[in-house]
């Protein structure tokens, strides 16, 4: 009896891996449905709230998705480092998420676009008279583990302070009070938090990227009949004004000036 | 032994003392909390718009409560496959085989050596790198792994240590009926140990539940990841993190109150043998192991067990 | 394995771990001590407050323990365990901060175990203590604590063991150990992801499982015979 109690249990267990497993996964989308990759949270860019998605990135694959000729969109959550692995595995079609195209990343995926130029830059108080990286010597700087732009600062500044967190929202609160000088990453990302409803008129964007980040659209390798769709929506979406419209609803709240020499950018040829 | 032995029942005197020390102490703890808590209010961390969001369905429906049914799946994953893994090596610890012995024993002990930690980022560097999984699963699957193959080893070692806790009457009696060695552990052995290990499996399960907690560093979105998430949207990182808290002491305490009653309840039904094993030594050869247990009576191995209560699991 | 040398600081990764687990095992088995006093103690408050403690800090996670510690008590409430304008600032806060909350986190289990220890004495002892007029205090530090101590040696080792593997979760606030050099590791250096994991884990190893062997033995050699 205790055994077939044990069993029961465990045979429990084992259902709920079962159940589990059926959660993800699915193959490439056809017809007028599409899978789409996005960051779930990154308000300003991808940000999944409560079921809502907002973001440049959004606004930009929902209007692509629709050039395209799908009706069907379905988000999927794409973190930093699964986004190679989802495309190559077709577990989405298209990915709109701060995806910079890098060579490294060429080798794995293809790119359409780019369809937003970024660059690496500084968040920080509304006082703060901080104006780029060289008036970090000594001040503290917050990032995330792992992200290249703190190196950069770094590189350059060896006086500069590091304070890695797991998540920028962690960074947002002590730049703030003034416990640390800024926070640095892409300036969409940083103008992404700067215009939450919390932080309006506390925060901004210096406005002086110290790199150059051409977000790309990841899709499978080699499609260059995809990629010259998308590049064809791109150009359609700049040229009828909904990218600058899109450019202005997320980035507009925080002040941010989108640096208009290299954006609108023109996308790639395909390969 | 009751902790009361320790000092005589206070009299009058030591009674007033003990009052004004109660009255002290209660007020510096109480001066403390109202520190930290006013520190917190200056800070405004108690404004309405950082904990409005915790009225709102929307916030439990789709952070909360959705952290919380992750936290739940990868912890019963992880249990029914540690059970899967604690069975087969604590069982091949026990052995008849050297080779199998050997075996098991390096692996149980590499497994619990290294942090759950440096497991979970080592597998789901692995599983992201080669695309063992789909990609959405990579954390999930990381998690359930490192958490499987930690507890694995723990409840390998509450095997070995509930067959070893058994009278040795009854590997005895079954070898005397005629049955092999193996036969003896598999029909009368283990049945018994594992019902004995079942308060030690469900505080294990505290253990796993906290332990999901990691899967934030690798972002599977377990409770302390949505409450992040929550914070990202909504800027409140501190209320977020002790509604987060309050969530994982309340499910974890409510889980340690049913592994004491079950406990009580198997210790009342007295339906086996072997003790009720409170604790999984976590260092090679810890008391209630086999050396020490074998030479216990039932008796003394009960008490040693109820002694060492369920407590320390870190 | 020297390629990993040239490009990551592992030792001083490595050193860090170690450095966060001495300070944090002192720091534990001090309060933890105080803990279990207060449990076992007269004072009904001091019960009270030293059970609640130990079960809200067990049944809490490590990782926001440590975030806590950093981001609340540090950052919010502006409490400096290393000079605010030192240039090494941040790192100092950080690797001290995690220190505390190991502290805090292990407390609760070093508190257990002595718990456990002192259940290990037998109620004559205490008794015959009492009856030849020691107070609370003398019974415990002449007669209860120095067997509760001995008899906690084993769960005390489990504890010893837990935390050094625990420092791993010092990672979540951005302190450069062990965990960081593997994540860090795994990042830019995919190809080397196994050397990587068994290098870390043999380091792990190697920390953990003589310290079990020789507190074990040590455990079975002070341990009280009766």
């Amino acid at each position: 009896m205790k055994i077939s109690r044990f069993a029961a249990l465990a045979g429990a267990a084992s259902l709920a891996v079962g159940l589990s497993a059926c959660g993800g996964g699915g193959g490439a989308s056809g017809g007028d449905s599409i899978k789409i990759g996005i960051k779930f949270d990154q308000p300003g860019l991808g940000l999944n709230d409560a079921g809502k998605y907002s973001g440049f990135d959004v606004d930009v694959a929902n209007y692509v998705a629709k050039e395209l000729g799908k009706t069907k969109v379905t988000f999927v959550q794409a973190p930093s480092k699964q986004r190679e692995d989802l495309i190559a595995t077709g577990q989405v079609d298209l990915i709109f998420a701060t995806y910079s195209i890098t060579d490294a990343r060429k080798e794995k995926v293809s790119f359409a676009g780019p369809y937003f130029i970024a660059g690496q830059d500084l968040l920080v108080a509304a006082d703060s008279t901080i104006t780029g990286p060289k008036d970090l010597d000594g001040k503290k700087l917050c990032s995330v583990t792992g992200s290249t732009s703190a190196d950069n600062v770094k590189k350059d500044y060896p006086g500069v302070q590091l304070q890695n967190f797991d998540t920028y929202s962690k960074c947002l609160d002590l730049v703030v009070n003034g416990q640390l000088d800024a926070l640095t990453t892409d300036n969409t990302i940083l103008a992404g938090y700067a215009a939450q409803p919390a932080y309006k008129g506390k925060l901004k964007v210096v406005g002086a990227p110290f790199s150059e980040e051409r977000y790309g659209v990841g899709l499978k390798k080699g499609d260059v009949e995809l990629c010259k769709k998308v590049n064809t929506a791109l150009e359609k979406m700049v040229s009828s004004g909904e990218w600058q419209k899109a450019v202005d609803k997320n980035f507009g709240p925080a002040g941010f000036k989108v640096d208009s020499a290299t954006n609108p950018p023109k996308p790639d040829a395909c390969s | 032994m009751s902790s009361s032995v320790l000092f005589d029942a206070p009299g009058p005197r030591g009674q007033r003392r003990n009052q004004i020390i109660a009255v002290i102490g209660g007020v510096l703890l109480l001066a403390l909390a109202v520190l930290v808590i006013r520190a917190l209010y200056n800070n405004g961390e108690f404004t309405s718009a950082k904990w409005s969001p915790f009225g709102q369905w929307s916030t439990w429906r789709f952070y909360l409560l959705l952290g919380i049914w992750n936290t739940i799946k990868a912890a019963v994953a992880a249990v029914a496959l540690a059970m899967a893994f604690g069975f087969v090596f604590g069982v091949g610890r026990l052995s008849q085989n050297r080779a199998i012995r050997w075996i098991s024993g390096a692996i149980v002990e590499f497994c619990r050596a290294v942090p759950v930690l440096i497991m979970m980022i080592f597998f789901f560097g692995i599983y992201a790198y080669n695309g063992v999984f789909p990609a959405a699963w990579n954390p999930f699957a990381a998690v359930v792994t490192a958490l499987t193959l930690y507890n694995g080893a723990v409840i390998a070692e509450l095997v070995r240590s509930g067959v070893f806790g058994l009278p040795k009457g009854q590997a005895e009696a079954g070898l005397s009926i005629g049955l092999t060695p193996s036969q003896t552990l598999v029909q009368i052995q283990l049945p018994q140990a594992i019902t004995a290990m079942l308060p030690a499996l469900v505080s294990q399960l505290v253990v796993i539940l906290k332990d999901t907690a990691l899967g934030t560093i690798i972002t599977y979105p377990e409770l302390l990841q949505q409450a992040q998430n929550l914070a990202s949207a909504r800027s409140n990182v501190i209320p977020a993190l002790l509604v987060a808290a309050a969530l994982f002491i309340g499910i974890n305490y409510l889980l340690t109150l049913l592994a004491g009653r079950l406990e009580a309840r198997i210790n009342r039904r007295g339906h086996t043998a072997g003790a009720a094993i409170g604790r999984a030594p976590t260092v090679p050869g810890a008391p209630i192991d086999q050396g020490a247990a074998a030479a216990m009576t039932p008796h003394e191995a009960r008490d040693a067990a109820a002694k060492a209560g369920p407590q320390d699991r870190v | 394995m020297g390629e990993l040398f040239a490009q990551f600081d592992v030792w001083s990764a490595f050193g860090q771990t170690l450095y966060l687990a001495f300070f944090s095992a002192i720091g534990a088995l001090i309060i933890g001590t105080i803990l279990a006093i207060m449990r076992v103690g007269p004072v009904g408050i001091f019960n009270k407050a030293g059970a609640a403690y130990v079960n809200l800090v067990r049944n809490t996670p490590l990782t926001l323990i440590i975030t806590f510690c950093l981001i609340a008590l540090h950052y919010q409430l502006k409490i400096y365990l290393a000079p605010e304008d030192s240039p090494t600032s941040i790192v100092d806060n950080g690797v001290r901060w995690a220190i505390v909350g190991l502290t805090v986190y292990h407390a609760a289990f070093v508190c257990e175990a002595l718990r456990s220890g002192i259940n290990t004495v037998p109620t004559g002892q205490a008794e015959a203590a009492r009856s030849i007029g020691l107070t609370f205090t003398q019974s415990l530090r002449e007669v209860v604590l120095p067997q509760a101590f001995r008899g906690a040696i084993a769960p005390m080792a489990s504890v010893l063991i837990a935390l050094i593997k625990n420092t791993t979760v010092a990672y979540a606030i951005g302190v450069a150990e062990t965990a960081a050099f593997m994540r860090d590791g795994l990042e830019f250096r995919p190809d080397l992801s196994f050397l990587i994991f068994v290098l870390v884990a043999g380091f792990f190893v190697l920390l953990t499982m003589p310290l079990g062997i020789a507190l074990t033995h040590l455990s079975q050699r002070l341990a009280v015979k009766r």
